[in-house]
Protein backbone atom coordinates (compact mmCIF):
# COMPACT_ATOMS: atom_id res chain seq x y z
CA UNK A 1 0.00 0.00 0.00
CA UNK A 2 1.20 3.55 -1.18
CA UNK A 3 0.11 6.12 1.21
CA UNK A 4 -1.71 8.98 -0.29
CA UNK A 5 -0.08 12.31 0.24
CA UNK A 6 -2.20 14.39 3.46
CA UNK A 7 -5.55 16.47 1.58
CA UNK A 8 -8.22 17.55 4.19
CA UNK A 9 -11.66 16.74 2.17
CA UNK A 10 -14.58 19.05 2.09
CA UNK A 11 -18.39 17.47 1.15
CA UNK A 12 -20.41 20.69 0.32
CA UNK A 13 -24.62 20.04 0.13
CA UNK A 14 -25.18 23.12 -1.92
CA UNK A 15 -23.53 24.97 -4.88
CA UNK A 16 -23.11 27.80 -2.48
CA UNK A 17 -21.67 26.26 0.06
CA UNK A 18 -19.27 24.30 -3.23
CA UNK A 19 -18.81 27.89 -4.11
CA UNK A 20 -17.03 29.22 -1.11
CA UNK A 21 -14.84 26.27 -0.39
CA UNK A 22 -13.12 26.87 -3.53
CA UNK A 23 -13.24 30.41 -3.14
CA UNK A 24 -11.36 29.58 0.61
CA UNK A 25 -8.88 27.20 -0.83
CA UNK A 26 -7.24 28.24 -4.55
CA UNK A 27 -5.07 25.00 -4.75
CA UNK A 28 -7.97 22.92 -4.04
CA UNK A 29 -9.05 20.11 -6.58
CA UNK A 30 -12.33 19.54 -7.10
CA UNK A 31 -13.20 15.28 -7.05
CA UNK A 32 -15.73 13.47 -8.71
CA UNK A 33 -15.09 10.47 -9.80
CA UNK A 34 -11.59 10.64 -9.19
CA UNK A 35 -10.68 8.08 -12.26
CA UNK A 36 -8.06 10.69 -13.49
CA UNK A 37 -7.71 12.63 -10.31
CA UNK A 38 -6.60 10.19 -7.81
CA UNK A 39 -4.14 8.76 -9.96
CA UNK A 40 -2.64 11.72 -10.72
CA UNK A 41 -2.13 12.61 -6.79
CA UNK A 42 -0.36 8.63 -6.12
CA UNK A 43 1.87 9.50 -9.06
CA UNK A 44 2.85 12.59 -7.42
CA UNK A 45 1.40 14.39 -10.15
CA UNK A 46 -0.77 16.87 -8.24
CA UNK A 47 -0.28 17.07 -4.40
CA UNK A 48 -3.52 19.50 -3.73
CA UNK A 49 -3.71 20.71 -0.17
CA UNK A 50 -7.67 19.92 -0.35
CA UNK A 51 -10.04 17.97 -1.78
CA UNK A 52 -14.09 18.94 -2.65
CA UNK A 53 -16.09 16.20 -3.19
CA UNK A 54 -18.68 17.48 -5.24
CA UNK A 55 -21.17 14.18 -5.57
CA UNK A 56 -23.52 15.31 -2.78
CA UNK A 57 -23.98 18.49 -4.11
CA UNK A 58 -27.45 17.45 -5.82
CA UNK A 59 -28.23 20.79 -7.87
CA UNK A 60 -25.26 19.77 -9.78
CA UNK A 61 -26.74 16.00 -10.64
CA UNK A 62 -29.93 16.80 -12.97
CA UNK A 63 -29.69 15.87 -16.33
CA UNK A 64 -32.81 17.01 -18.23
CA UNK A 65 -33.20 16.06 -21.94
CA UNK A 66 -35.67 16.31 -24.36
CA UNK A 67 -37.10 17.04 -28.18
CA UNK A 68 -36.20 21.14 -27.42
CA UNK A 69 -33.07 21.06 -24.96
CA UNK A 70 -30.36 19.05 -23.11
CA UNK A 71 -29.02 19.85 -19.92
CA UNK A 72 -26.53 18.30 -17.93
CA UNK A 73 -25.04 19.13 -14.40
CA UNK A 74 -21.67 18.60 -13.81
CA UNK A 75 -21.94 15.87 -11.03
CA UNK A 76 -24.30 13.73 -12.90
CA UNK A 77 -22.21 10.69 -13.52
CA UNK A 78 -21.23 8.87 -16.81
CA UNK A 79 -23.22 5.81 -16.75
CA UNK A 80 -26.48 8.20 -16.46
CA UNK A 81 -25.80 10.34 -19.50
CA UNK A 82 -25.41 7.24 -21.42
CA UNK A 83 -28.15 5.32 -20.69
CA UNK A 84 -30.31 8.28 -20.44
CA UNK A 85 -33.35 7.60 -22.75
CA UNK A 86 -33.97 11.53 -23.26
CA UNK A 87 -30.44 11.73 -23.96
CA UNK A 88 -30.07 8.45 -26.19
CA UNK A 89 -33.07 9.59 -28.25
CA UNK A 90 -32.61 13.43 -28.82
CA UNK A 91 -28.88 14.01 -28.34
CA UNK A 92 -27.26 10.84 -29.58
CA UNK A 93 -23.73 12.25 -30.56
CA UNK A 94 -23.54 12.84 -25.80
CA UNK A 95 -25.01 9.52 -24.72
CA UNK A 96 -22.93 7.82 -27.33
CA UNK A 97 -19.74 9.80 -26.54
CA UNK A 98 -20.54 8.85 -22.48
CA UNK A 99 -20.59 5.35 -23.34
CA UNK A 100 -17.34 5.41 -24.88
CA UNK A 101 -15.82 6.65 -22.12
CA UNK A 102 -13.24 4.17 -20.18
CA UNK A 103 -14.78 0.69 -19.02
CA UNK A 104 -18.50 0.65 -17.16
CA UNK A 105 -17.14 0.27 -13.58
CA UNK A 106 -14.79 4.16 -14.75
CA UNK A 107 -18.42 5.44 -16.20
CA UNK A 108 -19.90 4.76 -12.69
CA UNK A 109 -17.71 6.83 -10.99
CA UNK A 110 -16.80 9.53 -13.47
CA UNK A 111 -18.60 12.59 -13.87
CA UNK A 112 -19.74 14.78 -17.05
CA UNK A 113 -17.70 17.95 -15.47
CA UNK A 114 -14.11 15.79 -14.68
CA UNK A 115 -14.49 14.93 -18.51
CA UNK A 116 -15.13 18.18 -19.54
CA UNK A 117 -12.37 19.45 -18.04
CA UNK A 118 -10.19 16.38 -17.93
CA UNK A 119 -6.17 17.13 -17.69
CA UNK A 120 -4.36 16.95 -20.85
CA UNK A 121 -2.37 13.40 -21.64
CA UNK A 122 1.25 12.78 -22.69
CA UNK A 123 3.56 9.81 -22.50
CA UNK A 124 5.79 11.85 -20.63
CA UNK A 125 3.17 13.16 -17.98
CA UNK A 126 1.18 10.10 -17.64
CA UNK A 127 3.99 8.82 -14.98
CA UNK A 128 5.64 8.47 -11.69
CA UNK A 129 7.63 10.75 -9.97
CA UNK A 130 10.47 8.69 -9.88
CA UNK A 131 9.81 8.35 -13.91
CA UNK A 132 9.63 12.09 -14.58
CA UNK A 133 12.21 12.63 -12.75
CA UNK A 134 14.83 10.19 -14.16
CA UNK A 135 13.62 12.60 -16.98
CA UNK A 136 14.22 16.14 -15.67
CA UNK A 137 10.37 16.49 -15.43
CA UNK A 138 8.70 18.10 -18.74
CA UNK A 139 7.21 21.60 -18.92
CA UNK A 140 3.91 20.57 -18.04
CA UNK A 141 5.01 19.97 -14.32
CA UNK A 142 7.87 21.79 -13.50
CA UNK A 143 10.38 21.19 -15.88
CA UNK A 144 12.11 23.18 -18.43
CA UNK A 145 11.38 21.84 -22.19
CA UNK A 146 8.36 19.89 -23.88
CA UNK A 147 9.99 16.17 -24.45
CA UNK A 148 7.16 15.91 -27.37
CA UNK A 149 8.68 18.96 -29.23
CA UNK A 150 11.82 20.07 -27.49
CA UNK A 151 12.45 23.54 -29.75
CA UNK A 152 8.92 24.44 -28.91
CA UNK A 153 10.28 27.13 -26.66
CA UNK A 154 7.83 26.82 -23.66
CA UNK A 155 5.17 25.44 -25.37
CA UNK A 156 3.17 22.07 -24.14
CA UNK A 157 1.93 19.79 -26.50
CA UNK A 158 -0.23 17.55 -24.08
CA UNK A 159 -3.04 16.31 -25.71
CA UNK A 160 -7.03 16.67 -24.36
CA UNK A 161 -8.41 13.25 -24.80
CA UNK A 162 -11.75 13.92 -22.80
CA UNK A 163 -14.71 12.64 -25.01
CA UNK A 164 -17.73 14.39 -24.57
CA UNK A 165 -16.43 17.79 -25.57
CA UNK A 166 -16.41 16.74 -28.92
CA UNK A 167 -20.04 15.48 -28.63
CA UNK A 168 -21.42 19.00 -27.31
CA UNK A 169 -19.17 20.47 -29.75
CA UNK A 170 -20.97 19.55 -32.69
CA UNK A 171 -24.44 20.44 -30.51
CA UNK A 172 -22.74 24.35 -30.62
CA UNK A 173 -23.30 23.31 -26.20
CA UNK A 174 -22.69 25.97 -24.13
CA UNK A 175 -21.27 25.57 -20.30
CA UNK A 176 -22.41 27.17 -16.96
CA UNK A 177 -19.92 28.66 -14.76
CA UNK A 178 -19.98 29.53 -11.39
CA UNK A 179 -17.47 31.23 -9.04
CA UNK A 180 -17.30 34.04 -6.35
CA UNK A 181 -18.10 36.52 -8.74
CA UNK A 182 -21.32 35.22 -9.99
CA UNK A 183 -22.73 33.04 -12.61
CA UNK A 184 -21.76 33.27 -16.37
CA UNK A 185 -22.76 30.80 -19.27
CA UNK A 186 -20.17 30.94 -22.62
CA UNK A 187 -20.23 28.46 -26.06
CA UNK A 188 -18.05 25.32 -24.48
CA UNK A 189 -15.52 26.08 -27.36
CA UNK A 190 -14.76 28.89 -25.36
CA UNK A 191 -13.35 26.89 -22.44
CA UNK A 192 -10.98 25.09 -24.55
CA UNK A 193 -7.68 27.36 -25.41
CA UNK A 194 -4.93 24.63 -25.92
CA UNK A 195 -4.18 26.54 -29.20
CA UNK A 196 -0.14 25.11 -28.33
CA UNK A 197 1.63 27.02 -31.79
CA UNK A 198 5.34 26.74 -31.74
CA UNK A 199 7.10 30.06 -31.39
CA UNK A 200 4.20 31.80 -30.38
CA UNK A 201 4.01 32.91 -26.54
CA UNK A 202 1.28 31.17 -24.21
CA UNK A 203 -1.55 33.97 -23.39
CA UNK A 204 -4.36 33.82 -21.69
CA UNK A 205 -6.63 33.26 -24.19
CA UNK A 206 -4.23 31.13 -26.46
CA UNK A 207 -2.80 28.29 -24.27
CA UNK A 208 -1.12 24.69 -24.90
CA UNK A 209 -1.29 21.67 -22.95
CA UNK A 210 -0.65 22.88 -19.62
CA UNK A 211 -2.97 26.23 -19.48
CA UNK A 212 -5.68 24.58 -22.01
CA UNK A 213 -8.85 26.04 -19.99
CA UNK A 214 -10.01 29.21 -19.62
CA UNK A 215 -11.62 28.98 -16.29
CA UNK A 216 -10.79 32.11 -13.89
CA UNK A 217 -8.72 30.38 -10.23
CA UNK A 218 -11.73 29.89 -8.41
CA UNK A 219 -14.51 29.13 -10.93
CA UNK A 220 -16.11 25.50 -11.68
CA UNK A 221 -18.12 24.43 -14.73
CA UNK A 222 -21.38 23.41 -13.08
CA UNK A 223 -24.06 22.25 -16.02
CA UNK A 224 -23.81 22.08 -19.71
CA UNK A 225 -26.29 22.91 -22.28
CA UNK A 226 -27.40 22.40 -26.18
CA UNK A 227 -30.22 23.30 -27.79
CA UNK A 228 -32.08 20.52 -30.28
CA UNK A 229 -31.96 21.30 -34.13
CA UNK A 230 -34.50 19.65 -36.05
CA UNK A 231 -33.51 16.77 -38.24
CA UNK A 232 -29.73 16.57 -37.17
CA UNK A 233 -28.60 13.38 -37.38
CA UNK A 234 -25.34 12.84 -35.03
CA UNK A 235 -23.14 9.84 -33.70
CA UNK A 236 -19.35 9.34 -31.51
CA UNK A 237 -16.85 6.79 -32.50
CA UNK A 238 -13.37 6.28 -31.67
CA UNK A 239 -10.37 4.11 -32.00
CA UNK A 240 -8.31 2.63 -28.88
CA UNK A 241 -5.66 -0.06 -29.14
CA UNK A 242 -7.58 -1.73 -26.34
CA UNK A 243 -11.38 -1.66 -26.86
CA UNK A 244 -12.54 -1.49 -23.62
CA UNK A 245 -10.60 0.59 -21.30
CA UNK A 246 -7.80 3.05 -22.83
CA UNK A 247 -7.55 6.25 -23.82
CA UNK A 248 -8.27 7.51 -27.66
CA UNK A 249 -5.99 6.63 -30.91
CA UNK A 250 -8.40 9.60 -32.04
CA UNK A 251 -12.74 10.49 -31.18
CA UNK A 252 -14.92 11.84 -33.67
CA UNK A 253 -17.73 12.88 -33.49
CA UNK A 254 -20.01 14.25 -36.26
CA UNK A 255 -23.60 15.90 -36.54
CA UNK A 256 -25.06 16.52 -40.03
CA UNK A 257 -28.38 17.19 -41.71
CA UNK A 258 -29.46 16.06 -45.57
CA UNK A 259 -32.39 17.56 -47.47
CA UNK A 260 -32.88 15.24 -50.14
CA UNK A 261 -29.80 14.35 -51.98
CA UNK A 262 -28.25 17.71 -50.43
CA UNK A 263 -25.58 17.81 -47.52
CA UNK A 264 -27.05 20.72 -45.96
CA UNK A 265 -25.00 20.88 -42.74
CA UNK A 266 -21.56 19.16 -41.54
CA UNK A 267 -20.00 19.88 -37.44
CA UNK A 268 -17.41 17.54 -37.46
CA UNK A 269 -15.23 17.32 -33.89
CA UNK A 270 -12.06 15.45 -32.96
CA UNK A 271 -10.84 14.68 -29.33
CA UNK A 272 -7.38 12.82 -28.78
CA UNK A 273 -5.28 14.96 -31.11
CA UNK A 274 -4.89 18.23 -29.78
CA UNK A 275 -4.32 20.07 -26.72
CA UNK A 276 -7.77 21.21 -27.18
CA UNK A 277 -10.48 19.70 -28.56
CA UNK A 278 -10.86 20.69 -32.37
CA UNK A 279 -14.62 21.38 -33.73
CA UNK A 280 -13.36 21.45 -37.73
CA UNK A 281 -13.58 25.20 -38.93
CA UNK A 282 -14.84 25.09 -42.33
CA UNK A 283 -16.72 22.33 -43.14
CA UNK A 284 -19.75 25.04 -44.16
CA UNK A 285 -18.25 25.06 -47.16
CA UNK A 286 -18.66 21.42 -47.77
CA UNK A 287 -22.43 21.60 -47.82
CA UNK A 288 -24.87 22.89 -50.28
CA UNK A 289 -24.30 19.86 -52.97
CA UNK A 290 -24.44 16.14 -52.62
CA UNK A 291 -21.90 14.07 -50.66
CA UNK A 292 -19.59 13.25 -53.30
CA UNK A 293 -15.81 13.03 -53.74
CA UNK A 294 -15.00 16.34 -53.38
CA UNK A 295 -16.75 16.79 -50.16
CA UNK A 296 -14.70 14.19 -49.13
CA UNK A 297 -11.32 15.12 -50.31
CA UNK A 298 -12.41 18.53 -48.60
CA UNK A 299 -12.88 16.52 -45.54
CA UNK A 300 -9.21 15.44 -45.56
CA UNK A 301 -8.25 18.56 -46.55
CA UNK A 302 -9.36 20.14 -43.03
CA UNK A 303 -8.42 17.71 -41.28
CA UNK A 304 -4.59 17.55 -42.74
CA UNK A 305 -4.51 21.10 -41.87
CA UNK A 306 -6.37 21.19 -38.27
CA UNK A 307 -5.79 18.16 -36.65
CA UNK A 308 -2.11 18.10 -35.26
CA UNK A 309 -1.29 15.25 -33.34
CA UNK A 310 2.18 14.66 -32.04
CA UNK A 311 4.11 12.01 -30.23
CA UNK A 312 2.02 12.32 -26.78
CA UNK A 313 0.77 8.92 -26.56
CA UNK A 314 2.41 5.40 -28.32
CA UNK A 315 0.99 5.23 -30.97
CA UNK A 316 2.55 7.95 -33.96
CA UNK A 317 0.86 11.35 -34.43
CA UNK A 318 0.90 10.86 -38.49
CA UNK A 319 -1.31 7.58 -37.68
CA UNK A 320 -3.93 9.32 -35.27
CA UNK A 321 -4.23 11.83 -37.78
CA UNK A 322 -4.87 9.37 -40.21
CA UNK A 323 -7.78 7.38 -38.08
CA UNK A 324 -8.84 10.89 -37.50
CA UNK A 325 -9.73 11.31 -40.98
CA UNK A 326 -10.89 7.96 -41.79
CA UNK A 327 -13.07 7.48 -38.50
CA UNK A 328 -14.82 10.71 -39.81
CA UNK A 329 -15.43 9.64 -43.30
CA UNK A 330 -16.99 6.54 -42.13
CA UNK A 331 -19.31 8.40 -39.42
CA UNK A 332 -20.11 10.97 -42.35
CA UNK A 333 -21.42 8.38 -44.80
CA UNK A 334 -23.11 6.32 -42.42
CA UNK A 335 -25.17 9.16 -41.26
CA UNK A 336 -25.99 10.67 -44.24
CA UNK A 337 -27.13 6.94 -45.68
CA UNK A 338 -29.18 6.47 -43.06
CA UNK A 339 -28.68 6.56 -39.34
CA UNK B 1 -7.65 15.35 8.93
CA UNK B 2 -9.49 11.99 10.59
CA UNK B 3 -13.33 11.87 9.77
CA UNK B 4 -16.08 9.03 10.97
CA UNK B 5 -16.74 6.67 8.43
CA UNK B 6 -20.31 4.71 8.80
CA UNK B 7 -21.41 2.40 6.32
CA UNK B 8 -22.58 -1.08 5.80
CA UNK B 9 -20.32 -3.58 4.82
CA UNK B 10 -21.20 -7.03 3.77
CA UNK B 11 -24.87 -6.17 5.18
CA UNK B 12 -23.26 -5.26 8.59
CA UNK B 13 -23.52 -1.43 9.89
CA UNK B 14 -20.16 -0.55 11.17
CA UNK B 15 -18.50 2.76 12.43
CA UNK B 16 -14.49 3.70 11.84
CA UNK B 17 -12.15 6.48 12.73
CA UNK B 18 -10.32 6.79 9.33
CA UNK B 19 -8.09 9.67 7.87
CA UNK B 20 -9.54 11.50 4.90
CA UNK B 21 -6.62 10.29 2.58
CA UNK B 22 -7.26 6.88 3.24
CA UNK B 23 -8.95 4.54 -0.36
CA UNK B 24 -11.45 1.95 0.02
CA UNK B 25 -9.42 -0.44 -1.28
CA UNK B 26 -6.37 0.10 1.77
CA UNK B 27 -9.46 0.63 4.52
CA UNK B 28 -11.05 -2.47 3.65
CA UNK B 29 -7.24 -4.58 3.90
CA UNK B 30 -5.79 -2.58 5.97
CA UNK B 31 -8.63 -1.95 8.66
CA UNK B 32 -10.91 -3.95 8.28
CA UNK B 33 -8.77 -7.11 6.67
CA UNK B 34 -11.04 -8.08 4.66
CA UNK B 35 -8.39 -9.07 1.98
CA UNK B 36 -10.17 -10.69 -0.92
CA UNK B 37 -10.44 -7.16 -2.62
CA UNK B 38 -7.08 -7.18 -4.49
CA UNK B 39 -4.59 -4.48 -5.04
CA UNK B 40 -3.66 -4.72 -8.64
CA UNK B 41 -2.30 -2.18 -10.83
CA UNK B 42 -3.20 0.85 -8.26
CA UNK B 43 -4.05 2.95 -11.41
CA UNK B 44 -7.72 1.65 -12.39
CA UNK B 45 -6.58 -0.09 -15.10
CA UNK B 46 -6.96 -3.90 -14.11
CA UNK B 47 -10.36 -4.01 -12.17
CA UNK B 48 -8.98 -6.58 -9.33
CA UNK B 49 -10.25 -3.83 -6.56
CA UNK B 50 -13.97 -3.47 -7.92
CA UNK B 51 -16.52 -4.22 -5.24
CA UNK B 52 -20.09 -2.96 -4.96
CA UNK B 53 -20.87 0.51 -3.93
CA UNK B 54 -25.02 0.63 -3.69
CA UNK B 55 -25.00 -2.57 -6.22
CA UNK B 56 -23.25 -0.60 -8.32
CA UNK B 57 -18.94 -1.66 -9.40
CA UNK B 58 -16.62 0.70 -8.28
CA UNK B 59 -13.11 0.90 -8.38
CA UNK B 60 -11.88 0.75 -4.71
CA UNK B 61 -8.11 1.85 -5.73
CA UNK B 62 -9.38 5.44 -6.66
CA UNK B 63 -12.32 6.05 -4.34
CA UNK B 64 -11.70 7.55 -0.91
CA UNK B 65 -12.99 5.73 2.22
CA UNK B 66 -14.79 8.86 3.47
CA UNK B 67 -17.06 8.97 -0.20
CA UNK B 68 -18.35 5.79 1.13
CA UNK B 69 -20.16 7.27 4.23
CA UNK B 70 -23.72 6.38 4.03
CA UNK B 71 -23.37 3.77 1.40
CA UNK B 72 -23.70 -0.11 1.13
CA UNK B 73 -20.54 -1.40 0.36
CA UNK B 74 -20.14 -5.34 -0.71
CA UNK B 75 -16.99 -7.04 -1.13
CA UNK B 76 -16.46 -10.82 -2.38
CA UNK B 77 -16.61 -11.97 1.28
CA UNK B 78 -20.25 -10.95 1.31
CA UNK B 79 -21.24 -13.53 -1.51
CA UNK B 80 -21.04 -17.10 0.60
CA UNK B 81 -24.41 -17.54 2.38
CA UNK B 82 -25.15 -20.20 5.14
CA UNK B 83 -21.20 -21.74 3.37
CA UNK B 84 -22.71 -21.98 -0.25
CA UNK B 85 -21.40 -20.27 -2.80
CA UNK B 86 -23.17 -17.39 -4.77
CA UNK B 87 -24.17 -18.19 -8.59
CA UNK B 88 -21.37 -16.29 -9.71
CA UNK B 89 -18.83 -18.65 -7.43
CA UNK B 90 -20.10 -21.67 -8.96
CA UNK B 91 -19.83 -20.60 -12.31
CA UNK B 92 -16.52 -19.31 -11.87
CA UNK B 93 -15.48 -22.66 -9.89
CA UNK B 94 -17.01 -25.43 -12.26
CA UNK B 95 -16.69 -23.67 -15.83
CA UNK B 96 -13.16 -22.73 -15.02
CA UNK B 97 -13.35 -18.91 -14.93
CA UNK B 98 -10.65 -18.99 -12.51
CA UNK B 99 -6.72 -19.87 -12.89
CA UNK B 100 -4.36 -17.82 -10.97
CA UNK B 101 -7.18 -16.20 -9.07
CA UNK B 102 -5.50 -12.56 -8.94
CA UNK B 103 -8.47 -11.13 -10.82
CA UNK B 104 -10.90 -13.33 -9.83
CA UNK B 105 -12.76 -11.31 -7.11
CA UNK B 106 -12.78 -8.18 -9.56
CA UNK B 107 -15.03 -10.47 -11.85
CA UNK B 108 -16.84 -11.67 -9.69
CA UNK B 109 -18.25 -8.50 -7.67
CA UNK B 110 -18.13 -6.93 -11.35
CA UNK B 111 -20.38 -10.07 -12.67
CA UNK B 112 -22.79 -9.77 -9.33
CA UNK B 113 -23.19 -6.30 -9.96
CA UNK B 114 -24.45 -7.18 -13.51
CA UNK B 115 -26.37 -9.88 -12.74
CA UNK B 116 -28.38 -8.00 -9.63
CA UNK B 117 -29.17 -5.00 -12.36
CA UNK B 118 -30.05 -7.64 -15.32
CA UNK B 119 -30.13 -10.98 -14.81
CA UNK B 120 -30.29 -12.56 -18.43
CA UNK B 121 -27.43 -10.81 -19.99
CA UNK B 122 -26.41 -11.29 -23.50
CA UNK B 123 -23.39 -12.31 -24.65
CA UNK B 124 -22.11 -8.49 -25.38
CA UNK B 125 -23.64 -7.64 -22.26
CA UNK B 126 -21.33 -9.66 -20.32
CA UNK B 127 -18.32 -8.54 -22.39
CA UNK B 128 -19.39 -4.60 -22.32
CA UNK B 129 -19.92 -4.92 -18.27
CA UNK B 130 -16.77 -7.00 -17.91
CA UNK B 131 -14.50 -4.46 -19.95
CA UNK B 132 -13.10 -2.64 -16.80
CA UNK B 133 -11.45 -6.06 -16.00
CA UNK B 134 -8.16 -7.38 -16.77
CA UNK B 135 -7.68 -11.17 -16.77
CA UNK B 136 -3.90 -12.61 -18.10
CA UNK B 137 -4.80 -15.93 -17.70
CA UNK B 138 -7.93 -17.30 -19.10
CA UNK B 139 -8.11 -15.49 -22.32
CA UNK B 140 -12.07 -14.03 -20.92
CA UNK B 141 -13.82 -16.89 -22.93
CA UNK B 142 -13.74 -18.86 -19.90
CA UNK B 143 -15.42 -15.96 -17.99
CA UNK B 144 -17.77 -15.21 -20.15
CA UNK B 145 -19.00 -18.98 -19.88
CA UNK B 146 -18.61 -19.01 -15.75
CA UNK B 147 -21.49 -15.51 -15.92
CA UNK B 148 -23.56 -17.40 -18.75
CA UNK B 149 -23.70 -20.51 -16.18
CA UNK B 150 -24.57 -18.12 -13.32
CA UNK B 151 -27.54 -16.65 -15.11
CA UNK B 152 -28.31 -19.84 -14.89
CA UNK B 153 -27.87 -20.32 -11.69
CA UNK B 154 -29.55 -17.55 -10.58
CA UNK B 155 -32.70 -18.21 -12.82
CA UNK B 156 -32.66 -21.48 -10.87
CA UNK B 157 -32.95 -19.39 -7.59
CA UNK B 158 -29.69 -19.10 -6.47
CA UNK B 159 -28.27 -15.32 -5.65
CA UNK B 160 -25.80 -13.92 -7.58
Amino acid sequence: MEALPPFDLIRPRTLAQLIDARAAHPASRLLGGGTDLMVNIRRGIVAPPVLIDVNGVDELRTIEADAHALEIGAAATLSEVAAHSGVMQNYPVVAQAAGHIAGPTHRNMGTVGGNIALDTRCIFYNQSEWWRQANHHCLKTTGEICHVAPKSRGVCFATFSGDLAPALLTLDAEIDIAGVSGKRTVPLAELYIGYARQNEPVTVTRGDGKFFLSLQPSEIVTAVRARNSPGLRSAYDKIRIRRSIEYPVTGVAVALRRDGDILADLRVAFTGTNPRPVRLAGTDKLCGGPLDAPVFAGLDALVRDQIMAMKTTFTPGHYRRRVAGVLARRLVQRLFEGG
Amino acid sequence: MARILQLTLNGRARTDAITENVLLLDYLREVVGLTGTKTGCDGGECGACTVLVDDQPRLSCLMLAALADGRRVDTVESLVSDGRLSAVQRGFHEKLGSQCGYCTPGFVMASAGLLRRNPRPSEDEIREALGSNICRCTGYVKIIEAVQYAAQLHAAGASP
